[in-house]
């Protein structure tokens, strides 16, 4: 289980996210949702270890925190490095290999298998800026498969995605949880949210409601997270 | 015909270096810079510390014109001295930006241009033209044995070092959140490889000059991007470059007597010139053909 304590993360005087409280269960399918500037990107990057907290605390059972994956936003990859698809999804290995270590023997096999389930094996030696932004999506999809860890953490990854790489990328996310893995995915897109996530987590840097998607994704509290948008400024038309 | 051809490829190539050791060492001296600076290059480039390694080799000159004051032009002493405020000012500069609002480019820019300022200070005050010039523009012909075991040293350590953290550096350069959220430490890396920076522009300045040092990195590097597209592919092609450019730069400046430092760094030019007009990838030549 993740616990999140009265936890607050700020950028300098900037506050991003303040005294938010909810838990996790293991094996669960959670969105995080709410306006831009609400803080969900930012609540991943604090579970990660990416930002220090302000305030609060996170538990994590230490054999998940140890093992955790994340799938950054694809604006903070360089999608023009010289790097192939099969160097990019091997580091999906780090656990095993970590900095220094050699690949393990099966190594391209397991690229080969992972690449497989995302569709993209015959592009296993294309450079990575010769993709198009779906086909790179389905490749960190591949590294995440990888990785195999017990928390998965997924920031918009269906950014500027056509319909059936949503569709596939989705059905994945489905598989990953029926696995076992607990998945937090910060969302936009409320229709989704709607048809695949069972849980919701609705944030205007405060926490507005958290618990069922049904329950979450009422009129009053996207109206709530639409008033507290106001309030700093943030741009409100995704909720 | 054949043979009056043979015979001077032979002249104009091979017979300088064969007959004269004051080219001999030199050229030597350039194999080894090229084999760090490639590499070295190449990843300046790639993550996109172009400005900030033009900034470095500015801080050498201060560091360098305290060790002239020193012990004068002791190539050893500028060496190490060039090295230290080097260090301190990468060092500087790259705290300064995580600490305040600069971002990290300007923050170097301000540190150059207070190193550049106080090592010509020093120099002219303390020099006169000609020690002035040695410091900026190199003096790769009198390249002594430990200066020349002092860069083979240099190059040997980077590529060692390079090969050791290959892995997190080129990750950190292309996705640092994913190698944070592997619990990879990217400050570690960063700081090791500007390390390594220091040490091959400090090698480099014995040969070019602190002014055009970086000419030997940035050049091949910027060039290689034109051929391969895999990083150690991009660091094979940038050594080699550099090495064609030292090769071809001393026997200009043997041939036409011009300076050394900057008749190699004009070859690096030329090649660079090639690479974007017909370079395999993304030179003016491919971009017109496939449009």
């Amino acid at each position: 289980m993740i616990k999140f304590e009265n936890i607050s993360v700020t950028y300098g005087n900037h506050v991003a996210v303040e005294d938010v409280s909810f838990d996790v269960q293991d094996g669960g399918l959670y969105a995080i949702i709410g306006p831009n500037g609400a803080g969900k990107s930012t609540l991943l990057k604090a579970i990660i270890g990416i930002l220090p907290l302000t305030k609060g605390a996170i538990n994590i059972d230490p054999a998940i925190a140890a093992h955790m994956a994340y799938l950054p936003q694809q604006s903070n990859i360089d999608r023009s490095f010289p790097i192939s698809v099969f160097d990019t999804v091997a580091m999906g290995l780090w656990q095993e290999i970590g900095p220094f270590q050699n690949y393990p023997p099966d190594a391209t096999d397991r690229v080969h298998q992972a690449l497989n389930e995302v569709g993209m094996s015959s592009y296993i030696n294309r450079p990575i800026g010769t993709l198009s932004g779906g086909q790179f999506q389905r490749v960190l999809f591949a590294r995440m498969s990888l990785q195999n860890a017990d928390l998965i953490l997924l920031d918009e990854p269906f950014n500027n995605l056509d319909e059936p790489t949503i569709e596939d990328l989705t059905n994945i996310i489905m598989k990953w949880n029926k696995a076992g893995k607990t998945i937090l995915t910060v969302l936009h897109d409320l229709d989704i949210v709607r048809d695949c996530f069972p849980q919701a987590a609705l944030l205007a840097r405060h926490l507005v409601a958290f618990g069922s998607t049904e329950d979450v994704l009422t009129v009053d509290n996207i109206r709530t997270s639409y008033r507290l948008a106001r309030q700093w400024g943030g741009i409100n038309q995704h909720v | 015909m054949f043979e009056s051809f043979f015979t001077w490829v032979y002249q104009f190539f091979i017979e300088p270096f064969q007959s004269y050791m004051f080219l001999r060492r030199p050229l030597v001296t350039c194999f080894a810079l090229a084999l760090g600076c490639g590499p070295i290059g190449v990843i300046l480039v790639l993550r996109r510390m172009s400005l900030m390694g033009e900034a470095i080799s500015h801080a050498i000159l201060p560091g360098a014109a305290l060790g002239f004051l020193i012990s004068g032009l002791s190539i050893q002493m500028m060496s190490f001295a060039g090295f230290v405020t080097g260090v301190c000012v990468a060092l500087s500069a790259s705290a300064l930006s995580r600490k305040t609002l600069l971002k990290e480019d300007a923050s170097f820019a301000g540190f150059y241009l207070l190193s550049l300022g106080i090592g010509i200070l020093i120099i002219s005050s303390y020099g006169g033209n000609v020690d002035l010039m040695c410091v900026l523009l190199g003096t790769i012909l009198s390249v002594n044995v430990p200066s020349l075991i002092l860069v083979s040293c240099i190059s040997s350590i980077t590529l060692m070092v390079i090969a050791l953290i290959y892995r997190p550096l080129i990750l950190e350069c292309y996705d640092a959140h994913f190698l944070k959220s592997v619990k990879g430490n990217g400050h570690i890396y960063h700081y090791i490889f500007l390390f390594l920076v220091v040490m091959n522009l400090v090698s480099a300045f014995q040969a070019i000059g602190t002014l055009m040092a970086l000419g030997m990195m940035m050049l091949p590097a910027v060039s290689a991007r034109f051929w391969a597209q895999q990083v150690w592919a991009l660091s094979i092609i940038a050594g080699i470059f550099a090495l064609i450019a030292g090769y071809i730069g001393l026997l200009l400046s043997y041939h036409s007597e011009w300076p050394s430092g900057p008749s190699i760094i004009l070859v690096s030019g030329f090649i660079y010139i090639i690479s974007f007009i017909i370079g395999r990838y993304g030179s003016l030549l491919r971009r017109a053909h496939h449009a």
